[in-house]
C-alpha cells in the first residue's frame, strides 16, 4: 500500500471533461443543474459538492499562424482541478465531528455517514474544494477514489482520461515525473511552464499537483495557499494572553480593592 | 467515400489512429478532431509529443487548434482553393516524392487529345453536357484505353439513380489498364504536366485573397507541411465531415490524396489519410451497407436503367481485368450464395433476378422529397432522428405527417416518434394531430451494452462487443427486431406464390437463437460474413479462397477472415501486441492496419529508409514480411514484371504496383472514370456564397443537384443582401450528432446545456449582439434562436478587401431531453453532392440579429425570410 497522487498536466488536457463525466458515473454524483454559464465552454463553472473533477477553460485571444501549443502562447487552455488532498488539510482539522480522516492513500477522505453538515470544513478549505450539498447539508468533495484505491484500481478520472492528461501513482514517483515533464516543457520553448506543488507552504505538499502554464492564479491555483489553523497557535496565544490580562486585571481589582465601609 | 475510393481504391481511412504518432506533421482540416475523437486524438498528442507539428485549419479556434502548433483559421467552403495552392507549392518548389510518383502514382499516364481542362473552358472540363446537366466523361481516360460499350447516358459511375458509394471501391471499371506513359514526367498531355497546369493559379496571393489566409500563414504551412515527405520523414491528413458536407465534398477529399500521392504519404507509417467517421461504426454501415446504391463490400445494387438486366451484363461492367476487381464474379456469386444458399444455381443466375433494382434517387433526401409529395407510405426509422438531425428540419417533419405509418426504434422516444405532438409545428399551428394521419409505432431498442456484436470503428477495424446486461423490459436488440421481422415475412411469403416472393422465399433466414426472447446468434451472423464452403460448412480463411462456381458462400468479400475457423472470432480479440494495434480485433481486408502498404519499400522490395519501414521482401522467405499484414499478394517478388497492358487478375499487376484495387495499380492523381464531376478537383464557392468564384466563370459545382423548391430555398448567390453572413453547423465533445442520446444524460446534459452561437467581437458589436442575451438566426428555410457566446476564438477575415463574419452554430439540440433548443438543422438546405447526394452544412448564408425569435402562430405570420434593415 502506497501513498498516491495526481499529477494533471494541463499541456495535455484536450478539455474533453471525460474525467468530470466518469466521476460522477463512477460515484453516482448527481447534476448540477443545468445552466449555461457563458463562460467558455465551462458549463458546472467549479467544484462543488456534485462536481469533484471540474475542467476549466481559460481564454485568450489566439493568432493565426500560431496554434494553442505554440511556445508563444496560451489560447485556449484546459486544467482538470479537483481536491488537493492537502497534507494538512484545513477541511479535516476543522472538522469537529473526525468525519474527515486521511486514509492509508494520503488522501483526504469524508465520512459521509459521519458527517453532520455544520461546514465548518468548507471555510476552512484554502482551495475552495469542500461544498455543502444542497439537498441534506453534509460536505462532500473527491474521495480519490478511495473503494477503488482499496481494490488495486486507478481512480475513475485518470483511468478514463484520453490523453493522460490526469497520471496517478506513487507520489515520490510521480514528483520525479513531473520535474522531467517540466524540462521537456521547457526545452520545447514552453518557458512558462511550472509545476504546482505547494510543498513549501502550510499547507505541506498537496495529493494532486499541476503542471500548468502562466500565472497559475488563472487555472484558479493560489501560488500560497494557507492553511486557517496556521492561525490557530497565534490565536490561541492572543487568547491565553487576553484571558491572562483579564484574570490579572481581576485579582488586580480585589487586591487594589480599598477597604471601604464595612458597615 | 468516393473521394478516397477513386484514388486510392478503397472507400476507407489509409491508416490507423494509433499510427499517427509515427509522423512527421499532422494536418487537420475539416475537423475538429480533438472534440469529435477525443479518444483517437491521444495518437496526435503522443506525435505532437515526440516532435511532430500539428497544424489545424479551421474557420473557428476549436480544442484542437489549442492543441495544435499552428491553428489557420480560413474561409469555409475555400478548401480546395487551400489545398490547390499546397499541390501548386509542391509542384513549383520541387517537393515531390519523385521516385514515388513515377513508380506508384498516374502521374506519367498520358492523356486523350480531347481532353479540356477548366482552364481552357473557364470552369467545366470537357464532356459537360449542360442540358442534361451531367459529364460524358470519355475524354477523361488515358490515351489508348478503350471505351467500354455502355449506353451513353450510362457510362460506368454515372448511371443517373446510382449514388456513388459503389465508386468507393476504386473508380467504375473503365480499362485502365492499358495507356500510354512518359516517366520523365516532361509530356505536356501527361498527368503531371495536367495538374501543374490545372493548379497554376492556385497561388499563395489567391490563398491570401479568398481563403483569408495570410501569404506568411500559408508558406509556413507548406514549408512544414510538405517537409514531411520523402525517404526519411511522413505527414498524414486527418478529416472528417468538415469536408465531407459540402456541394463538393468528394473533389476535396480528392485534392487531400493527390497532395498526399505527391509527397509519397500513402501506405508509409506516419502518413495517409484518416477518415475520421462521425459516429460508432459509419464505416461498418457502408461495408455492411445501410445504403441503397451498393451492396455488401462496395459491389454496386444493379440498377434498372444501366446494363444490368442480364446477369453476364452486369459483372461484365464492374469487373476488371486486372487487379483485385478481376474477382467481381467470386465475390458476387459468393454473396448470392450467402443470401440464398442452395436456391442460388448457375441456372437462375445465383439468384440475380432477385435483387432489387434502383429506379431512381432512393437516398435519404431522395426518398425525403418523395414523403413531403406523399408518394411514401410507410417508414421505419432505427438509429436515426431526422427530425431533428437532418437538413431542412421542416421539410423532414412535414413529410412525416404524409406518411400512413412510422416505425421507431430507439432507446428513448425521440422527436421522430413525437414530432406528431411537440414539434416546433404543432406549436406554431401548422401541424396538429387532430389532421396528421401517420400512425407511430415507437419500439424500445437495446443500448450498446445490452446487446452483442461488432462494430466497424473509423479505421476499418471489427471491434466485437460482449453482451453486459440483458436490455430492460421490451427493449431488443436491432439483431432480434430485423431476424424476427424476416422470419415473419418469410412465413407470409411461403403461402403466397406471387413471383415477387420468390426471392424472400429463396432467403436464408435460420440463424440459431438463445435467451427467452429468442435473441439471434450474432456470432453466425459474422460467420456467414467471414464466408464458409458451401460443401462442409467450413469457414474461409482469406478472400483468396472465394470461387465464382457457388462452392463458397461469403457475405462480405472484405470481411473474410475475420472467423477464420470455428471459435476464432478475431474481432473479439484483445491483446494487441504491438503499435499498430494487432491482436485488438480485425482491420479489413486481412487485418492490415495501413492500406496500400507495398508502397512503404522501394519498388525493389526494401524499405525506403530503416526510420519509415513498414512491409518488405523478404529473400529468404521469399515473402512479403514486416510490421503489418501486407495489403499485397504475399509471394509475389518485387521484380516480377507486370502485364498490365494484357495481362488478367492480380498477377497481371506484378510486383510493384501497390494499389491493387485500380487496374493498373498505382494510386491515381487523375481519376480517369468514377467521378461525377471531374477528374480532377477544381474550386467552387459553395451553393450559397459571399462571393464570386475568383477563378472561373462557373460559380458552384456544376453537377449539384439542388433539389431547389418552395419549401427548400437558396439564398441568392453570390451574395445575397438579406444573408451577410456565413453560417457552420459542427459538434461539440459533450454531445453526440442530434442529441437523442446525450441531452437524455443528465451527466452529458449539464455540460453543455443549451444552444449558443459563437460570434467574434467584431460581428457582435457590428450588429449589436451581447454576450449571454439571445440572437435570432434566419435562412431562407428557417428561423431560430441561440445564447450568444462571445468569443475571440471566432473571427473576421478580410476576403478581397472586405470584412467577412463567419458564425457557428452547434447542432445538438431539439424538442425533447432533459435540456431543450432549437433545431439548428431547420436552417440547413437539402442539396445533393453529384457523387454520394450529401448536403452542404459547413457553408451557408444567413443573417443574425439580437433578441429572441417569434413563437407561436405569430412565426407563421411574420414571414421566415424578411428583408434585412439596412
Amino acid at each position: 500500500m502506497s501513498v498516491t497522487a495526481f499529477l494533471t498536466d494541463s499541456t495535455l488536457c484536450i478539455g474533453c471533461k471525460a474525467c468530470e463525466v466518469a466521476c460522477k458515473e463512477w460515484n453516482h454524483v448527481s447534476e448540477d443543474g443545468y445552466d449555461w454559464s457563458g463562460y467558455s465552454y465551462d458549463n458546472t463553472s467549479a467544484l462543488g459538492a456534485s462536481t469533484w473533477r471540474h475542467v476549466k477553460f481559460i481564454e485568450e485571444t489566439p493568432v493565426p499562424g500560431l496554434g494553442g501549443n505554440a511556445s508563444e502562447q496560451t489560447s485556449w487552455g484546459f486544467s482538470s482541478d479537483v481536491c488537493k488532498h492537502c497534507e494538512v488539510a484545513g477541511c479535516l482539522e476543522a472538522c469537529p465531528t473526525g468525519a474527515i480522516v486521511r486514509t492509508e492513500f494520503g488522501g483526504v477522505f469524508i465520512q459521509p455517514d459521519v458527517c453532520n453538515g455544520c461546514a465548518y470544513c468548507v471555510v476552512a478549505c484554502p482551495f475552495g474544494v469542500v461544498a455543502k450539498n444542497h439537498g441534506d447539508g453534509r460536505a462532500f468533495k473527491c474521495t480519490f477514489c478511495y473503494d477503488r484505491q482499496k481494490v488495486g484500481l486507478a481512480p475513475a478520472c485518470a483511468t478514463t482520461c484520453p490523453t493522460e492528461s490526469i497520471k496517478f501513482g506513487e507520489i515520490s514517483q510521480l514528483r520525479g515525473e513531473a520535474q522531467q515533464r517540466i524540462q521537456v516543457l521547457r526545452q520545447r520553448g514552453l518557458e512558462d511552464a511550472t509545476l504546482y506543488d505547494a510543498t513549501h507552504t502550510s499547507v505541506g505538499g498537496i495529493h494532486a499537483m499541476f503542471i500548468v502554464r502562466g500565472d497559475v492564479r488563472a487555472y484558479n491555483l493560489p501560488p500560497n495557499p494557507e492553511v486557517p489553523t496556521r492561525y490557530l497557535k497565534k490565536g490561541w496565544m492572543s487568547a491565553a494572553i487576553a484571558a491572562g490580562l483579564l484574570l490579572g486585571g481581576t485579582v488586580l481589582a480585589f487586591l487594589t480593592q480599598p477597604a471601604t465601609d464595612a458597615r | 467515400m468516393p473521394g478516397l475510393g477513386t484514388s486510392l481504391g478503397r472507400g476507407g481511412a489509409t491508416t490507423a489512429q494509433q499510427d499517427l504518432s509515427n509522423a512527421d506533421a499532422i494536418l487537420i482540416m475539416g475537423s475538429s478532431m480533438a472534440e469529435n475523437h477525443p479518444v483517437g486524438f491521444q495518437w496526435v498528442i503522443e506525435a505532437r509529443e515526440k516532435g511532430a507539428k500539428i497544424i489545424h485549419v479551421d474557420p473557428r479556434f476549436t480544442r484542437t487548434s489549442a492543441m495544435a502548433d499552428i491553428w489557420v483559421p480560413l474561409r469555409a467552403g475555400s478548401d480546395i482553393l487551400f489545398l490547390g495552392a499546397l499541390i501548386h507549392y509542391v509542384i513549383e518548389n520541387n517537393r515531390e516524392f519523385r521516385d514515388y510518383v513515377v513508380n506508384y502514382t498516374n502521374a506519367p499516364m498520358i492523356l486523350r487529345e480531347d481532353f479540356r481542362d477548366t482552364e481552357d473552358l473557364d470552369g467545366l472540363f470537357s464532356g459537360w453536357d449542360g442540358e442534361k446537366k451531367k459529364y460524358d466523361p470519355e475524354s477523361w481516360l488515358y490515351r489508348g484505353s478503350p471505351v467500354k460499350a455502355g449506353d451513353d447516358d450510362n457510362k460506368p459511375g454515372h448511371a443517373e439513380s446510382s449514388g456513388g458509394h459503389g465508386k468507393d471501391r476504386g473508380g467504375e471499371a473503365q480499362d485502365a489498364g492499358k495507356y500510354q506513359e512518359d516517366r520523365t514526367l516532361q509530356h505536356p498531355r501527361c498527368v503531371f504536366q495536367v495538374l501543374r497546369r490545372h493548379f497554376s493559379r492556385y497561388t499563395p496571393e489567391i490563398v491570401e485573397r479568398f481563403c483569408g489566409v495570410s501569404e506568411d500563414v500559408f508558406l509556413k504551412v507548406a514549408e512544414v507541411f510538405t517537409s514531411a515527405s520523402g525517404k526519411e520523414k511522413t505527414g498524414a491528413i486527418c478529416y472528417a465531415v468538415g469536408w465531407t458536407q459540402h456541394s463538393k465534398g468528394v473533389q476535396i477529399i480528392r485534392t487531400a490524396a493527390i497532395l498526399q500521392l505527391l509527397l509519397g504519404n500513402i501506405g508509409r507509417p506516419g502518413g495517409g489519410i484518416l477518415a475520421l467517421r462521425g459516429h460508432a461504426s459509419i464505416q461498418g454501415s457502408t461495408d455492411i451497407p445501410t445504403l441503397y446504391d451498393i451492396l455488401p463490400g462496395y459491389l454496386p445494387m444493379p440498377s434498372s436503367e444501366a446494363d444490368s438486366k442480364k446477369l453476364t451484363g452486369y459483372i461484365g461492367k464492374h469487373s476488371s481485368r486486372t487487379g483485385l476487381w478481376s474477382g467481381f464474379e467470386k465475390y458476387f456469386v459468393s454473396l448470392m450464395k450467402a443470401y440464398y444458399g442452395e436456391a442460388a444455381t448457375r441456372a437462375n443466375d445465383w439468384g440475380f433476378d432477385w435483387l432489387p433494382r434502383i429506379t431512381g434517387d432512393h437516398s435519404h433526401f431522395g426518398y425525403w422529397l418523395d414523403m413531403a409529395d406523399g408518394q411514401l407510405e410507410g417508414l421505419f426509422v432505427m438509429g436515426q432522428n431526422p427530425a431533428v438531425g437532418a437538413s431542412n428540419g421542416r421539410l423532414q417533419r412535414a413529410a412525416m405527417a404524409q406518411l400512413k405509418w412510422l416505425v421507431v426504434r430507439d432507446m428513448v422516444e425521440t422527436e421522430t416518434a413525437s414530432f406528431w405532438y411537440d414539434s416546433p409545428e404543432v406549436k406554431r399551428g401548422e401541424l396538429s394531430p387532430y389532421t396528421i394521419g401517420t400512425e407511430v409505432f415507437l419500439f424500445p431498442a437495446a443500448g450498446s451494452a445490452e446487446k452483442a456484436g461488432t462494430f466497424t470503428n473509423t479505421q476499418r477495424l471489427l471491434q466485437y462487443r460482449n453482451q453486459a446486461v440483458d436490455p430492460p423490459g421490451d427493449a431488443r436488440s436491432e439483431a432480434w427486431f430485423m431476424y424476427h421481422l424476416g422470419r415473419r415475412l418469410k412465413k407470409k411469403a411461403a403461402q403466397d406464390f406471387r413471383s415477387r416472393n420468390h426471392g424472400l422465399r429463396a432467403l436464408t433466414w435460420d440463424y440459431p437463437v438463445h435467451g427467452k426472447h429468442d435473441e439471434p446468434q450474432v456470432e453466425d451472423v459474422l460467420k456467414e460474413i467471414n464466408g464458409y464452403a458451401v460443401r462442409d460448412g467450413k469457414q474461409l480463411k482469406h478472400i483468396k479462397d472465394l470461387k465464382e462456381d457457388g462452392s463458397t458462400a461469403c457475405g462480405a468479400w472484405i470481411y473474410c477472415g475475420v472467423y477464420p475457423e470455428e471459435k476464432r472470432n478475431r474481432a473479439n480479440e484483445r491483446h494487441p501486441n504491438d503499435l499498430l494495434g494487432h491482436g485488438w480485433g480485425f482491420a479489413w481486408p486481412n487485418d492490415c492496419r495501413i492500406l496500400y502498404n507495398r508502397a512503404s519499400a522501394r519498388p525493389d522490395g526494401t524499405p525506403w529508409s530503416e526510420r519509415k519501414k513498414l512491409v518488405w521482401w523478404d529473400e529468404e522467405k521469399k515473402e512479403w514480411t514486416g510490421l503489418d499484414n501486407a495489403d499485397y499478394e504475399k509471394h509475389v517478388p518485387p521484380d516480377r514484371p507486370a502485364k498490365v497492358h494484357d495481362g488478367h487478375g492480380t498477377e497481371a499487376l506484378g510486383g510493384a504496383r501497390p494499389f491493387t484495387l485500380h487496374p493498373d495499380g498505382v494510386g491515381w492523381i487523375w481519376v480517369p472514370s468514377g467521378l461525377k464531376d471531374g477528374p480532377l478537383p477544381a474550386h467552387y464557392e459553395p451553393l450559397e456564397s459571399l462571393i464570386k468564384n475568383p477563378l472561373y466563370a462557373q460559380q458552384d459545382n456544376p453537377a449539384v443537384n439542388k433539389r431547389a423548391r418552395s419549401d427548400n430555398r437558396y439564398a441568392n448567390s453570390p451574395g445575397d443582401p438579406r444573408y451577410p453572413y456565413i453560417l457552420s453547423t459542427y459538434r461539440l465533445t459533450e454531445h453526440h450528432t442530434a442529441g437523442g442520446m446525450t441531452r437524455t444524460l443528465s451527466h452529458l446534459a449539464e455540460l453543455q446545456p443549451e444552444l449558443f452561437i459563437e460570434v467574434s467581437p467584431e460581428f457582435s458589436s457590428e450588429v449589436g449582439l451581447r454576450h449571454g442575451e439571445y440572437a435570432t438566426v434566419t435562412t431562407p428555410r428557417s428561423t431560430i434562436e441561440a445564447r450568444v457566446m462571445v468569443t475571440p476564438r471566432m473571427r473576421p477575415l478580410q476576403i478581397d478587401g472586405r470584412v467577412i463574419h463567419q458564425v457557428g452554430l452547434p447542432y445538438h439540440w431539439g424538442y425533447r431531453g432533459q435540456v431543450t433548443g432549437d433545431v439548428v438543422n431547420d436552417l440547413l438546405v437539402i442539396s445533393e453532392e453529384p457523387n454520394v447526394r450529401i448536403m452542404e452544412t459547413k457553408a451557408l448564408l444567413c443573417d443574425v440579429r439580437p433578441g429572441r425569435r417569434p413563437s407561436g402562430a405569430q412565426a407563421i405570420e411574420k414571414p421566415l425570410t424578411k428583408e434585412r434593415l439596412t
